[in-house]
Parts: structure tokens; C-alpha cells; sequence
């Protein structure tokens, strides 16, 4: 008896190569084994596809639509390529609502850091075990609480008749709040009819996105590095310019691509609280209803794109994408 | 010597942290008072007298029952969208390296890193480059658009915590593709896509900005609030419905959290 006869009446359990699995699910399993860069292609498809063309196609639409033009007589879009859409952007009233808008967008950053810090070290640095997660729902439920019902929140609470003029006048400072309010640009009739309104309702918006990275740069930071910055002497004020605040930088400048990005493209928080002057959302939004001037509204929205393309160019530079 | 890590903090960075989280949580549990104020004209603070009478009358509004329906209709199909698009990138992502793999990973992040408005008037252009008209699949196009992301980070998350030699055992003992997929992956996957989906539905549900590009004549949720606070007509209805959407996002994100909690703090982390 030869060995072959040998294994094949053991029905071959020693082989290593398996014969083909029957059935079309299981030839279909077995190309997937032996060519498994055609299951990843078959795997990326759909979301490429979807993004692809929803998604890039429609942000190339309206490129493209920034490149046309309105005829002012007709009111008709004229097909044809022109820069003369991207010329009216540099008319004074358009170019302030530009300048307006990054200014507002700078501010709101800068006072959602100062905010987030504190939180952002206390969670990262003293909070531990059932405190740290509290800590982080905290955060947690008010990023993903209804966006409109924040902003109406802080319209209740900014109105004339609200709880905030009820609180400064227990406290004998409504003094303060119409001095305030009869500043020119930051004043107005009421905190929720003045830039100061929008400001205060946009850093609420937006300050949990920007303590999240923060607590994860921060996070990174070894205690002993700030034991050791005070043990050689540094005041805790040294100690917070030399060593914490640039290791948290990264985190910092990640949180701020979202504030300052998200603020860049908001139309709802300036119309519901805020003063008559435009901001580049609510431009986009009105240029593209009631006026039907779809490649102005297009090049407002592409001013926010370009801006933000620098804003990652430099955020990648100082390795803020590690912090995300 | 090492000095003991739980010392208590400084006392200016306790107050500060305090009120910066007394800043986050205050205003969202006004919206719980104000629900039951019996003023109707004006936000007048404190309210004159409580009474839960705003409730009936909100129960029983169609317009604010049909904005429901179409949110949560919208709110479901878009996350069954995101949830096969977004654990099928993510797959792709985690378990092989390829050519232009930053390329897709930006792709899919892109809905959410760019302002809601760009996306927004992006699909807005295509639709009238391309005559579609708006209808309930519009809203769901923007809206699965930028669930994806959601779903996508917390399942790479999960992938990267889930050993590759698990899937080898299992075609060694003879599974297929198929079998391992029902048997290994998706048990070890599941509780983040189940995070996922939830908080791609709550996305959704939220979602005001991108829909008002795409919604056309039809009425979200959302929409419907952002009609009354810029033209009001019945205020305490409004606070009602606010105290209601503030419910119902909370419950997916509690439960979202507790699903994914141990390891990986991913659940939210870049909405």
C-alpha cells in the first residue's frame, strides 16, 4: 500500500491546502481570502462613491457656480466663466461682513480658550476615577445638546425683561449693563439684540469643542514636568507660560480649528440673537434665498473654505492634528 | 522624591472650573423652568406662576407631531446609511494600509470639519445644477453625508482595539469570510456601531443647518423651532418642545457613553 492510498482513506484532515468551499457565498469567501485588496476595493466603494459624488461633487458644483455670474437686469444666471462675482466681494458692504465675521470668529476663540483651560486642567490633571467621567460628561452633554435649544436658552436668558437684567439689578450693577449697552459696535437695545449677545451665545456654542482637545493635550503632560518647573523655582506663572502652556498648544490650536471654523459658517446664532449687520453665513443664506444670487452666495461661501485652508495649513505645521 | 499625584488643586483653578461648567449647564436647565411658566407674551424672569397646562396644548398640535415624525423618519435612514458606509471606510481603513488611506480618513471628516453652511449650499448648487427637486431624500442625503464621520470614528476606534489574530484564528478553524464576519467581527464591533448609530441619530435629529438648504417646503423638527424663535407664534409651546428635544438627545448620548466608556473615550470625541 502506498502512502497516497494511505491519506486519501483518511479523507486527507493533513492537507493544508482545503479544497474549494461550494456554493457561491463560499467561492466568493475564498476569492476574498486569496485577493484581499479586491474585498478592500469592494469595501471602499460605497463610501467612496457616496462622498464622491454627494459630497465633493456638490462642493464642486458650487465652485463651479461661484465662477458665474448674475445678470442684473434679468436676474437670470449667466453660464459663463467671469471672476466679476469674486470683485464684488471687495465692495465695502460685502467686505465688511468678511472682516466682521473673522474678527467675531478670533474673539469667540480666544475667550473660549481662556474659559476652557481651567476645566481642561482640573479634568485632565486632579480629577480622578467617578470624577473624571463625570468630568467628561459633563462636557460631553452640552456638546451634543440640541444646538437651537442652547441658542434659545441665551435668548431667554439676554432679554430685556430676561434673568440676566434680574440678576444685575439684585446686585445694583444694571449701571453697568447700560453702559455697556450704549457702546457703539458691542451695544444696542438689549443684550440679545447686540454683538456682545452673539458673542456670549457663540462661545457657549462652541466652548466644549474646544475643551475636549484641550484635556487631551493636556492629558499628555507629565505632572512632574510642572513638580519639577516649581521645584526650580518658576511661580505658577512662569510655570504656565514656559512649560504647560506650550505643551498644551497642539490641543489648543486643534479646539480652535472648530471654533473658529464653526463660527466662520454660522448663519442661526447671529440672526436669533444678534444686531442687523451681516455675517458671512447669514450672507450665503440670504444671497441665495430672497435674492436668488446663487454664485454671490456661492463665492461668500467659498471665503470661509479658503480662510479655513490656511487655518489647517498652519494648525498641521505646529502638529495639531496629533491632538484631535 | 516623587510628590503624591492627588494632591488638591489650587483654589482660583477650582472656582474657575466650577463656574465654567456652572456656564455650560445653567442655561440648558433655564429651558427646564421655562417650560412651565405661565407667562405667554415675553421671557419675563422669574415667571409669574408654573403650570403644566403647555403640555396639553403642545400634545395636541399636528404641525409639531408631523415635524416629529419627519425628523425621526429622517433621523433612522440616515443613520442606517451612515452605519453601512461608515463601518465599511472604517474597516477598510483600519485593517490594511493603502495608497491614499489619509486621503479617505480626510474624506469622511470633511462633512463635519467644514462649516455646516458650505455643506449646505454645496448640496443646495448640485441640486439645482442638476434639477433634483427637494424631497424627504434630499434631507437624508445632507443628513447621512456628515453621519458617516460619527459612526467611522468610533468604529476605527473599536478596530484598532481589536486584535487582528482573533479574525486569523477563525479562518484557521475553518470559518469563512462570511461566518467570521457574523461570528468574530461583529460581536466585537457591535456595541460601537450601536454607539455610533445613536449618536449619528442624534445628529440628525439635531441637525438645522444643512437641512434648511435641503428640506425645501417640508418641516423638521429643528425647522420648525427655528420658524418660531424668528416669527413666534405660541412661546410657551416653543419651551415645551425645547425641554422635549433636550430629552430626547440626552437619552442616545447617556447611552452612547455607557456603551463605549471602557477604553476608548471616543463616543463624542469631534462631532
Amino acid at each position: 500500500m502506498s502512502i497516497a492510498s494511505v491519506t486519501a482513506t483518511r479523507q486527507a484532515p493533513v492537507s493544508a491546502i482545503l479544497p474549494a468551499r461550494g456554493g457561491m457565498l463560499g467561492a466568493l469567501s475564498d476569492l476574498f481570502w486569496r485577493r484581499p485588496r479586491f474585498l478592500l476595493a469592494l469595501m471602499l466603494l460605497p463610501p467612496l462613491l457616496w462622498l464622491g459624488i454627494v459630497y465633493i461633487g456638490s462642493l464642486f458644483a458650487l465652485l463651479l457656480q461661484s465662477f458665474f455670474s448674475i445678470d442684473e437686469f434679468s436676474g437670470l444666471i449667466n453660464r459663463e466663466f467671469t471672476l466679476k462675482t469674486y470683485a464684488e466681494l471687495l465692495q465695502a458692504a460685502n467686505f465688511d461682513i468678511i472682516v466682521r465675521t473673522v474678527v467675531m470668529a478670533a474673539l469667540v476663540t480666544l475667550a473660549s480658550i481662556v474659559i476652557a483651560f481651567p476645566i481642561a486642567y482640573y479634568a485632565a490633571r486632579y480629577a480622578q476615577g467617578r470624577w473624571k467621567a463625570l468630568f467628561y460628561l459633563a462636557v460631553m452633554l452640552p456638546l451634543w445638546s440640541s444646538y437651537l435649544v442652547k441658542v434659545y436658552a441665551w435668548k431667554l436668558i439676554l432679554a430685556k425683561e430676561g434673568i440676566l437684567t434680574w440678576l444685575l439689578a439684585k446686585l445694583h450693577l444694571l449701571w453697568l449693563l447700560d453702559g455697556w449697552l450704549a457702546l457703539p459696535y458691542v451695544g444696542g437695545n438689549s443684550l440679545s439684540v447686540s454683538a456682545t449677545g452673539t458673542f456670549i451665545a457663540f462661545v457657549y456654542v462652541w466652548l466644549p469643542f474646544m475643551i475636549l482637545p484641550m484635556q487631551a493635550a493636556l492629558e499628555r503632560v507629565p505632572g512632574n514636568l510642572v513638580e519639577a518647573s516649581s521645584d526650580l523655582g518658576a511661580s505658577p506663572g512662569q510655570t504656565f507660560r514656559n512649560v504647560l502652556f506650550p505643551l498644551a498648544l497642539p490641543g489648543i490650536v486643534a479646539g480652535s480649528i472648530f471654533t473658529f471654523s464653526l463660527t466662520l459658517g454660522d448663519y442661526i446664532v447671529p440672526q436669533i440673537i444678534g444686531t442687523s449687520r451681516l455675517f458671512i453665513g447669514q450672507a450665503v443664506y440670504s444671497q441665495q434665498g430672497t435674492a436668488g444670487n446663487i454664485p454671490l452666495a456661492a463665492a461668500f461661501a467659498v471665503v470661509p473654505i479658503v480662510i479655513m485652508g490656511f487655518y489647517l495649513w498652519g494648525a498641521k505645521r505646529m502638529g495639531a492634528f496629533d491632538a484631535l | 522624591m516623587r510628590s503624591d499625584r492627588s494632591q488638591s488643586a489650587p483654589l482660583g483653578l477650582k472656582i474657575a472650573a466650577t463656574c465654567g461648567l456652572l456656564f455650560l449647564h445653567l442655561p440648558i436647565l433655564l429651558i427646564f423652568i421655562y417650560a412651565f411658566t405661565t407667562e405667554e407674551k415675553s421671557y419675563q424672569w422669574p415667571p409669574p406662576g408654573l403650570t403644566t397646562q403647555w403640555l396639553a396644548v403642545t400634545w395636541n398640535r399636528p404641525d409639531v407631531w408631523e415635524a416629529l415624525s419627519l425628523s425621526v423618519r429622517v433621523a433612522a435612514i440616515s443613520t442606517l446609511v451612515a452605519l453601512v458606509l461608515g463601518t465599511l471606510c472604517a474597516a477598510a481603513v483600519s485593517r490594511s494600509r493603502f495608497f491614499g488611506r489619509e486621503t479617505v480618513s480626510l474624506l469622511v471628516i470633511l462633512p463635519i470639519a467644514l462649516p455646516g453652511i458650505i455643506t449646505g449650499i454645496a448640496l443646495r448648487s448640485a441640486f439645482s445644477l442638476t434639477d433634483i427637486p427637494f424631497s424627504f431624500w434630499t434631507i437624508v442625503l445632507g443628513h447621512a453625508t456628515f453621519c458617516v464621520v460619527v459612526v467611522y470614528n468610533n468604529a476605527v476606534a473599536r478596530f484598532r482595539r481589536t486584535s487582528g489574530s482573533l479574525i486569523e484564528a477563525s479562518y484557521d478553524l475553518g470559518a469563512d469570510g462570511f461566518q467570521t464576519f457574523r461570528y468574530v467581527v461583529l460581536p466585537n464591533i457591535a456595541t460601537a456601531l450601536l454607539a455610533g448609530g445613536m449618536l449619528a441619530f442624534a445628529l440628525s435629529f439635531d441637525e438645522v443647518i444643512v437641512t434648511t438648504f435641503t428640506a425645501g417646503q417640508q418641516q423638521t423638527l429643528p425647522i420648525w423651532m427655528l420658524e418660531e424663535l424668528i416669527r413666534p407664534r405660541q412661546r410657551p409651546v416653543t419651551n415645551v418642545v425645547a425641554m422635549v428635544v433636550v430629552l430626547v438627545t440626552l437619552l442616545p448620548i447617556l447611552l452612547a457613553y455607557y456603551l463605549t466608556r471602557d477604553g476608548d473615550q471616543v463616543a463624542g470625541s469631534g462631532k
